[in-house]
């Protein structure tokens, strides 16, 4: 027998999923996440999860980590000393950014700018320069080089980032500067622009690459803890981790490009869906994943999720390729407050977290939050986690009763509105990445996952008109199945820059095979079989003077054998019409080209659960009372273990399991399917 | 004649209650819809200055024309009220000429796009946005002739016209607006991206009203309003308060050689209303830097500036409107008599901003920031390549954010909202030139114990010969410290030849000649400093002298002793201060650095450029 254990790191909790390859059963667990040490929890749990289900960590043939390590290291400010080479006359290229104050007008004055990710000190100019075509106009002056780099090293810096103008043409000079360091200091690891990021502007391109560095140290050292104590445990598999782009990396690879791992957390989520999705037969998906202090939201059309070509981690916003993941700070630990001058009822983005958490925990929390609205109007009747913890509803009570005098409503009127506010946000964050990208959401089935997502997702499926609602399976630990159901996946990409009339269908179709042959290349060396690859292409498009692009998916035979570009062409003039409204006469130009090289898909038997005879009734706890649409309904509680398929649930209903609680509203059934996913939909 | 709206449906829509939660939602949902016009228009537009650097505004209207969202607000009450003809559903208008909108736009560079938007034969709302194209003609390229004398040299001047009637694209009008154009395609593709955005706007307000119904959309935005109006009520009767105060600043000269001019508000408070009174301003300008004023827009000035500390969740909207009184004298420098040039109105519209600040700050210190980075200087190069092809950058370079009382002034920022830099990889990608340096200028910020920010020492070589315009001020009257930060330093903009010979350029010029291989400084201003020099740590002040952000001179302005490689002397910085402190008079409350007199005076030797000469009207 061979298994695949997934693990996702959280905030509060580490969640793990256990597959067996070859029946699909699986097995969960949920242990507390260990910030100081995250990869303590890990191994923790690596080791409850296989004593529980009788499986020698030996038989672990995969380990697959979704992780935030990184994205804490940016949040936190915890990242590495890093030393930053650049071109005489850029010193202050992260000290000016791009000049941006956010807050609309007057916005300055209450602007706390963010210091520079790497120190102003730490950053030294070199007199090499090349023009914007390659061109050397200054040569590079070892002698310069070899005496700035000393300077760095006596500095103290603990990673290199060297960051060259117009390096995104030619990394001539960045290659010659890579050398001298691992000369004169080899002991530092070294990140050069043109490789991490091989794109036009200079502000972008240098803060990737800094950000790259600043991770590598500490994503390195938590990696190589990990892979010990995860051998120590014995299990001898590969070890992977999901990059933010939906992929995976073998660990070793990881350490030194750290940056693509920002999004690893959510990304999980993300495959997770996918996963879920795949098997019930759904190809157009939203996903909602509810957690304490936010919600993460993507669209997965046809099966694949969008992609976005930057990656925003606090205020920080990278050049790197993720799965195109909005979070908005809304979720279960939100704070409602009314501020004194307007009287309007606000919800978030101030989190009550995990501690002290919301009032009905018990901890110590005062404040109102999503959670204690959905106590006092009866969503969340039951004590969380199967039992372990009793809900204080009189806290919660007196909490929202507050919030309630102050804009002068009654209690279940203004925990109706802290729930509405929530939901609006969430909904607002779900039209950014749908409606606004000229997707229609009543196309899309909605998924609600994570602690509180299926609290929430009927709620927010009703706004978007996007059904059937689905809860999956265990959705409190979606990611770590995410995290072990993906394949392993490398992107390369590289400027082009050509008008259509400058260029030709053999020209591209040879630019783009070798392209492939370089990604195939790549996932071999991390012991991919080569006839498991397979690759696909993608350019981004725009007119000729635009500045944003619109990627295309296309097929390389096409240009091999000929018209390739006039596809193109018109593919990409209806989906500019389709985003924009609007067409225009430009030439259209061909700005990026881009290889995906993706790794064998998991083929994982589904696991059916058995067949009911329609009725819900053996799974009924109890009667139940919610407060609805501008009233008391009653509703009945369910036993999530007690469904089988095919059962159908009238709402008003609350579905109960370990980790998460499913609200089904009033004049909504909900289904459930053969794999025990739970269908919502209007009556 | 107000315009004419053509409805087809004669209910009207109806007052209804509308509950906290459901305004709230829409509330957020316009807000939405705000970030949507411009996420739209961002991604479609073509000229760098709309597309790289922001300049251009959305704004979403009730049907009355009052701003719910946007953030200059609503320039439709004067455009309705000059505008003689009917408005149908499907039409689109534009209009780029002031003095037919009563100044909501303030110059023709700037296309406005007016978007009714119609449901069941109803006028619910309205869409517009205007952004400032890169050339509609005129004498110069750029459009912003520093030396006009009247509109008529400030290029194409459209009164109000239906780009669209009914729906239909009305290309004659397209075609001659573009003709005007050196860039027409950057023309054609930036008035499509403004429409796309209206069109946004229209499409979300339609979903809203599907969604709540038209009845309780209209109450919705009722209430914003009203909201907007009791919060500011509230701000106004508390914060300002009856005894006037009065703030003068200038524009540092008119182009011609004139200069400087004055900019003078008295506020005061009458029962729950204030009064902006800018009696004692200069009279307008012979040149192009006049600025038509529009007084709604001052009102959102304002109210901004108020709401910004309580509750920056609010939606500004023109609610409050009523509250604030805002008087312009006939015939000054605000609100010039047609057809006074107006083109190169920015330094007066940013100088607005400090007049504010200096105004609202006297009484309340928790407003109290210094002078800033109040103006958006303009740099013009164009020319015909060398592959035949004509080429013509529109930029706008940023400074100094000043001393506040939250912290340091950002160095090389924008006050602007929504503006960024264009990146200096795409400059030289796309033309002639390499940016041989884009760093602060060191000192540049006044000293303080919040440092003003520093301005940016900007080196362009160029690589076609062609000719440069340039638009800037505070080269003459700095940037003023407060609460005992000194000021900070002025901008300044050197050409160097081929031959190593150097020329100081003056503020605002056009047609400068300018070979292969030249280099241009552009340097601009720092902001004021913020508290006292002497009390900012001395291990800051060592670290950024290290960082290069202040030079070891520099730092003596704080009292810090520091040796060439910044580390710092503790014992000699003691020292220094002492003496500092024993030498000095009481810290003034603004530092407007020397008198205008003694400015005159050395103007010459320290800027290398002559000293304006005291205006005169007759």
């Amino acid at each position: 027998m061979t298994y695949r254990l997934g693990v996702d790191v959280g905030g509060t909790f580490t969640d793990l999923l256990l597959f067996n390859t070859q029946t699909g059963e699986s097995w969960r667990a949920k242990v507390p996440s260990t910030p100081d040490d995250p990869s303590r929890a890990v191994v923790e749990g690596a080791r409850s999860i296989c004593a529980s289900a009788g499986v020698s960590p030996a038989d672990i043939n995969s380990f697959l980590h979704g992780t935030t390590v990184a994205t804490n290291a940016v949040l936190e400010g915890k990242g590495a000393r890093v030393g930053l080479i650049v071109t005489t006359g850029y010193r202050q290229v992260l000290q000016i950014a791009r000049s941006f104050v956010p807050g609309g007008l007057a916005g300055w004055i209450v602007w706390p700018k963010p210091e520079p990710l790497a120190d102003l000190e730490d950053t030294l100019e070199i007199g090499g320069r090349l023009d914007a075509r390659g061109g050397e106009i200054r040569p590079l002056d070892d002698e310069e080089i070899r005496a700035t780099l000393m300077k760095l090293k006596e500095r103290g810096v603990e990673a290199l980032t060297v960051c060259l103008m117009n390096s995104y043409v030619n990394g001539v000079h960045e290659k010659r500067v890579g050398a001298l360091a691992r000369d004169v200091c080899p002991e530092i690891p070294i990140s050069l622009s043109h490789e991490i990021l091989p794109e036009m502007q200079e502000y972008e391109r240098t803060l990737t690459t800094v950000a790259n560095s600043a991770m590598r140290p500490v994503v390195g050292k938590y990696v190589r803890n990990l892979a010990g104590e995860l051998r120590a445990l014995g299990v001898k598999g590969r070890i992977s981790l999901l990059r933010s782009d939906g992929g995976l990396i073998s660990a070793e690879r990881a350490q030194e490009a750290p940056v693509n791992l920002l999004m690893s957390g959510p990304a999980g989520g993300v495959a997770g869906a996918l996963w879920v999705a795949k098997s019930a037969g759904f190809k157009d998906i939203l996903t909602l994943d509810v957690g304490g202090t936010s919600t993460d939201v993507a669209l997965i059309q046809n099966g694949e999720p969008r992609l976005a070509r930057t990656t925003d981690v606090g205020h920080l916003t990278v050049r790197v390729s993720s799965l195109d993941v909005k979070t908005v700070g809304a979720g279960g630990g939100s704070i409602a407050h009314v501020p004194s001058l307007t009287k309007a009822l606000r919800v978030g983005p101030q989190s009550a977290g995990a501690a002290p958490g919301p009032v009905a925990y018990g901890r110590g929390g005062d404040q109102a939050t999503v959670t204690d609205a959905n106590v006092v109007l009866g969503n969340l009747p039951e004590s969380l986690i199967g039992g372990a913890m009793k809900l204080d509803r009189e806290g919660a009570i007196r909490a929202v009763r507050k919030i309630a005098d102050e804009i002068g409503v009654g209690l279940y009127e203004a925990a109706q509105g802290i729930i509405d506010i929530a939901n609006e946000n969430m909904f607002g964050a779900l039209r950014m990445i749908s409606v606004q990208q000229g997707y229609d959401p009543r196309e899309f089935a909605l998924m609600g996952f994570g602690g509180a997502g299926p609290m929430h997702a009927n709620a927010v499926g009703a706004l978007m008109g996007s059904y059937p609602v689905i809860i999956p399976n265990s959705p409190g630990v979606l990611c770590a199945m995410g995290d072990a159901t993906t394949r392993m996946r490398t992107e390369i990409a590289r400027s082009f820059s050509k008008r259509r009339s400058q260029t030709s269908d053999d020209e591209i179709a040879a630019a783009l095979s070798s392209m492939a042959a370089a990604a195939r290349e790549q996932l071999a060396a991390e012991g991919e079989t080569e006839r498991d690859i397979s690759v696909r292409f993608e350019i981004d498009m725009r007119y000729f003077g635009q500045a944003f692009e619109v990627p295309m998916t296309v097929d390389i035979d096409a240009f091999a054998r000929g018209g390739g570009l006039a596809r193109l062409t018109a593919a990409f003039d209806a989906e500019h019409r389709r985003l924009f409204t609007f067409n225009m006469e430009n030439e259209p130009e061909l700005v990026n080209l881009r290889t995906v090289a993706l790794g064998k898909e998991l083929n994982l038997p589904t696991v059916e659960i058995p067949k009911g005879d329609g009725d819900s009734y053996r799974a009924k706890m109890r009667d139940h009372e919610i407060w609805i649409a501008g009233g008391a309904k009653p509703a009945v509680i369910y036993d999530r273990a007690r469904l089988r398929a095919g059962d159908r649930i009238k709402g008003a209903a609350i579905v109960i399991e370990m980790d998460a609680t499913t609200l089904i509203h009033p004049a909504f059934d909900a289904h459930i399917d053969a794999f025990g996913n739970i269908l919502i939909s209007p009556q | 004649m107000p315009a004419e709206i053509i409805e087809t449906n004669s209910t009207p829509l109806k007052k209804v209650e509308i509950d906290p939660v459901t305004l709230d939602l829409i509330e957020n949902a316009l807000r939405n819809a705000r970030t949507e016009m411009d996420a739209t228009l961002f991604r479609t537009a073509m000229s760098p200055g709309i597309r790289e650097q922001g300049d251009a505004f959305p704004m979403i209207a009730d049907a009355k024309g009052r701003m719910i969202v946007g953030q200059f607000g609503s320039f439709l009450a004067g455009f309705l009220k000059a505008y003689d003809g009917a408005i149908e559903e499907g039409d689109v208008i534009l209009l780029n000429d002031p003095y037919s909108c009563e100044g909501a736009i303030s110059h023709t560079s700037d296309q406005l796009v007016i978007m009714p938007v119609f449901r069941n034969g109803r006028l619910v709302a309205w869409g517009a946005m205007f952004g400032h194209m890169t050339d509609i003609g005129g004498k110069v390229p750029g459009s912003l002739p520093t030396d006009a004398r009247s509109i008529y040299e400030e290029g194409m001047r459209l009164p109000p016209v239906k780009l669209y009637r009914k729906g239909e694209l009305q290309r004659d009008i397209l075609n001659i607006a573009c003709t005007q154009s050196r860039m027409p395609e950057w023309y054609r593709a930036d008035l499509h991206a403004i429409v796309a955005a209206c069109r946004m706007a229209g499409r979300r307000v339609d979903e809203l009203c599907d969604r709540f119904g038209d009845d309780v959309y209209h109450s919705a935005t009722e209430e914003l309003l009203a909201r907007n109006h009791r919060a500011m009520k509230h701000l106004i009767t508390t914060m300002i308060a009856e005894e006037p105060v009065t703030f003068e600043d200038y524009i540092c000269d008119d182009g011609l050689g004139a200069g400087p001019f004055k900019i003078k508000c008295t506020m005061r408070r009458e029962g729950e209303k204030v009064i902006l009174d800018f009696a004692g301003t200069d009279p307008q300008s012979e040149s192009s830097i006049n600025f038509y004023l529009n007084e709604n827009m001052l009102k959102m000035f304002f109210g901004i500036y108020m709401i910004m500390v309580f509750d920056p969740q609010i939606l500004f909207n023109d609610g409050f409107y009523d509250l604030v009184d805002v008087r312009i004298p006939e015939g000054s420098l605000l609100k010039p008599k047609f057809p006074a040039a107006l083109s190169c109105r920015t330094h007066a519209l940013g100088r607005i901003f400090d007049v504010l600040g200096g105004l609202l700050g006297q009484k309340t210190p928790q407003f109290l920031n210094a002078a800033g980075f109040s103006s958006s200087p303009h740099l013009m190069y164009s020319g015909v390549g060398g592959d035949g092809r004509w080429f013509q950058l529109f930029q706008i370079g940023f400074g100094g954010i000043p001393g506040r009382p939250l912290g340091d002034g950002p160095d090389g920022h924008s006050l602007w909202p929504g503006f960024t830099n264009v990146p200096n990889e795409f400059l030289e990608k796309y033309f002639p030139l390499v940016i041989e340096r884009y760093e602060s200028a060191p000192d540049s910020g006044g000293a303080g114990l919040n440092r003003g920010g520093n301005g940016i020492h900007m080196t362009y070589q160029v690589l076609e010969a062609g000719t440069i315009s340039i638009h800037d001020d505070r080269w003459f009257i700095p940037p003023w410290g407060v609460n005992g930060g000194a000021p900070g330093r002025r901008s300044r903009k050197i050409i160097e030849r081929q031959d190593g010979s150097q020329e100081t350029v003056s503020a605002k010029v056009d047609n400068i000649h300018v070979a292969k291989g030249d280099r241009l400084h552009f340097i601009t201003w720092g902001g004021g400093g913020w508290g006292d020099p002497l009390a900012r740590d001395a291990e800051i002040v060592a670290r950024e002298v290290r960082r290069g952000l202040v030079s070891v001179g520099g730092a003596r302005a704080y009292g810090v002793v520091v040796s060439p490689s910044g580390a710092l002397d503790a014992v000699a910085t003691e020292r220094l201060r002492a003496d500092m402190r024993a030498e000095r008079n009481e810290l003034p409350l603004f530092d407007y650095g020397p008198a205008i007199g003694k400015l005159r005076e050395q103007c010459m030797a320290e800027t290398g450029l002559a000293a304006p000469v005291q205006p005169s009207w007759t």
